[in-house]
């Protein structure tokens, strides 16, 4: 059973550690506060297609 | 004019650059309507709304570039695609002079295992599958974006909770995790008080008041403004609550939303009076019984929540914040002074903000005095203005509102729209008063103030020209330590004869004031 002490465990009491995922610029505002970010170089998936999409995550269920 | 377009394949730019670039080029002379933004359906759509649709826009996909233009001859089309171009590679050079980037957030999680928050910006319809991902991978989310649907807002925050994680948002615009400020927050400093908030700037309004009065936050997090609903259910806020009752250094808790479903405010309420720590409880509008009925403390306005957790967390009594904090005889010279010159038809208020909790918290008190407040998005249905862009009587308008950020920046980011409204609000003969708000830190406009105060010089000006004085009252939510410091940014609005309050709710209080002559 997890339980709500893991969001003190693992975010609370730890260093924040960022992934960004679109916006630059949240990415660029949390180093000038001295917050490591990794950037993903984010793009549309399925270049956008809804239906390349489902069939995707099913894809990826299935994995 | 000529309506001219051109599709760049493959080049994907996320949508603040565009919006940038947009506004640039739309300075550019001879360009009468621009559009520069991926081929999204949206953004077919909005091509297809400002006139901007050719055929070469039949085929285009999410991740191709689009440039779309009406301008005067196809000279000026050309100059313009080149800046664009410029614009372009001067991001483009920017970043390959940076580390490479990993693909995709399967591969930055397992390469980083120790980074424990996803912050997710990306176009809402991609939103929830890169959220559920964060989650599986075992990362805290903050989602910060929009347009994401209440059954993947529910079926994320579920996983979320069943793995002892948070799910900040969907449409989170502010959290302060561990004394760093992500998306739109301000610079507060540390302190005893845990913050829970439904609302963006209802978050940045009360934990700037607590910096401003001697106190500071642990945590500030943000649930996303559904959270609440009967649908959702509160389950983030009272996972949130549940986490600060654990964290030692938190004293205080205080919780700020819209009023919820009176089922859910009961649940919330109850965790809330298990924590066996003080909780302020400020639902905006919201009733004093229900929250006494739990023991909790009830909060007026979200001042007066600031300030009652500043209170609790030196150990003193919470009391009723005053109406304002300066004293009365500044408060009389200030309505002195500003209706001096005004005629006795100047009557109305005009709120234009930027901040939509601000908004309804401007509405909410103007209601009660007056009675009614027209707006775009007014507490009564019947208080709706036919027409966004034409004030009535008293009007409180919140320009963050999706009608008008299609296609262009928030207003705390791009004040061009707020600027055009000042200007049209000061030709109405009936206004006596524009109420702004101004908000400060990351991610706001990096000079809020100053890039209003054309805007506010030429209202005046033209006011006067007219024979008549406009007051205009602002409130400015930020602190010293932001990329913006206060005072310089109060300084500005006073430099351009703005009366500045220091909250938004005594900002609102003296506008009534002048608008009623004392």
């Amino acid at each position: 059973m997890i339980t709500i002490s893991k969001i003190n465990e693992t975010l609370f009491g730890k260093k924040l550690k960022v992934i960004n995922l679109g916006l630059e610029s949240f990415a660029e505002d949390l180093k000038r506060q001295g917050v490591k970010v990794v950037e993903v170089d984010w793009k549309p998936p399925a270049k956008g297609k809804k239906e390349l999409l489902d069939l995707l995550d099913k894809l990826e269920a299935i994995k | 004019m000529i309506v001219k377009t051109l599709v760049k394949k493959n080049a994907y730019y996320d949508s603040v650059t565009l919006m940038i670039i947009t506004n640039d080029i739309k300075k550019l002379d001879g360009v009468e309507e621009v559009l520069v933004g991926m081929g999204t359906e949206h953004n077919i759509s909005l091509a297809k709304d400002l006139g901007l649709f050719t055929k070469e826009l039949e085929d285009v996909t999410a991740n191709d570039l689009i440039i779309s233009m009406k301008v005067k001859d196809e000279g000026v089309f050309s100059e313009a695609v080149s800046k664009v171009e410029e614009l372009l590679s001067a991001k483009q050079e920017e970043e390959e002079s940076e580390e490479v980037k990993p693909q995709s957030i399967d591969s930055a999680m397992d390469a980083n295992p120790d980074a424990n928050l996803v912050l997710i910006s990306v176009p809402g319809q991609f939103a929830a599958r890169e959220a559920r991902k964060a989650l599986m991978g075992d990362r805290h989310v903050h989602l910060f974006s929009d347009n994401v649907t209440i059954e993947e807002e529910l079926e994320l925050k579920k996983l979320a909770h069943e793995r002892g994680l948070l799910v900040m948002g969907p449409d989170c615009g502010t959290a302060i995790i561990n004394g760093v400020a992500l998306a739109f927050a301000n610079v507060v400093t540390k302190g005893p008080i845990g913050i829970v908030a439904a609302s963006g700037t209802g978050a940045q309004e009360t934990s700037t008041i607590i910096a401003k009065n001697g106190s500071g936050i642990t945590q500030l997090i943000g649930t996303g403004g559904r959270d609440l609903k009967e649908s959702i259910g509160g389950i983030m806020m009272i996972d949130g609550i549940k986490a600060l009752a654990e964290d030692p250094d938190t004293k205080v808790i205080l919780l700020v939303s819209k009023p919820p479903a009176e089922s859910v405010a009961r649940k919330v309420l109850e965790v809330a009076k298990d924590t066996g720590k003080p909780v302020v409880v400020h639902f905006i509008g919201g009733t004093a019984e229900l929250v006494s009925e739990y023991g909790l403390v009830f909060s007026e306005s979200l001042e007066d929540a600031a300030l009652k957790a500043v209170a609790l967390s030196k150990g003193e009594a919470p009391k009723d914040a005053p109406e304002f904090s300066i004293p009365e005889e500044k408060v009389k010279e200030i309505v002195e002074k500003e209706t001096k010159g005004m005629k006795p038809e100047q009557k109305y208020i005009r709120g234009l903000y930027s901040g939509g909790t601000l908004c309804d918290e401007a509405m909410l008190f103007m209601t009660r005095e007056f009675g009614g407040v027209y707006s775009n998005a007014p507490l009564s249905p019947e208080f709706k203005l036919e027409d966004s862009l034409k004030s009535k009587e008293h009007t409180v308008i919140d320009l963050g509102e999706d009608e008008f950020t299609v296609g262009r920046p928030h207003p705390m980011i791009d004040s061009t729209l707020r600027s055009e409204r000042i200007i049209a609000e000061a030709k109405d003969p009936e206004v006596a008063v524009i109420l702004l708000d101004v908000v400060l830190g990351y991610g706001s406009n990096p000079d809020p103030a100053g890039s209003l105060l054309d805007a506010i010089k030429k209202a005046k000006k033209e006011a006067d020209a007219d024979g008549r004085y406009l007051s205009i009252v602002a409130s400015v939510c930020g602190t010293e330590e932001d990329p913006q410091p206060l005072s310089e940014q109060v300084a500005k609005l006073e430099s351009a004869g703005v009366v500045v309050m220091p909250s938004n709710i005594q900002a609102v209080r003296m506008a009534m004031k002048i608008a009623k002559r004392g």
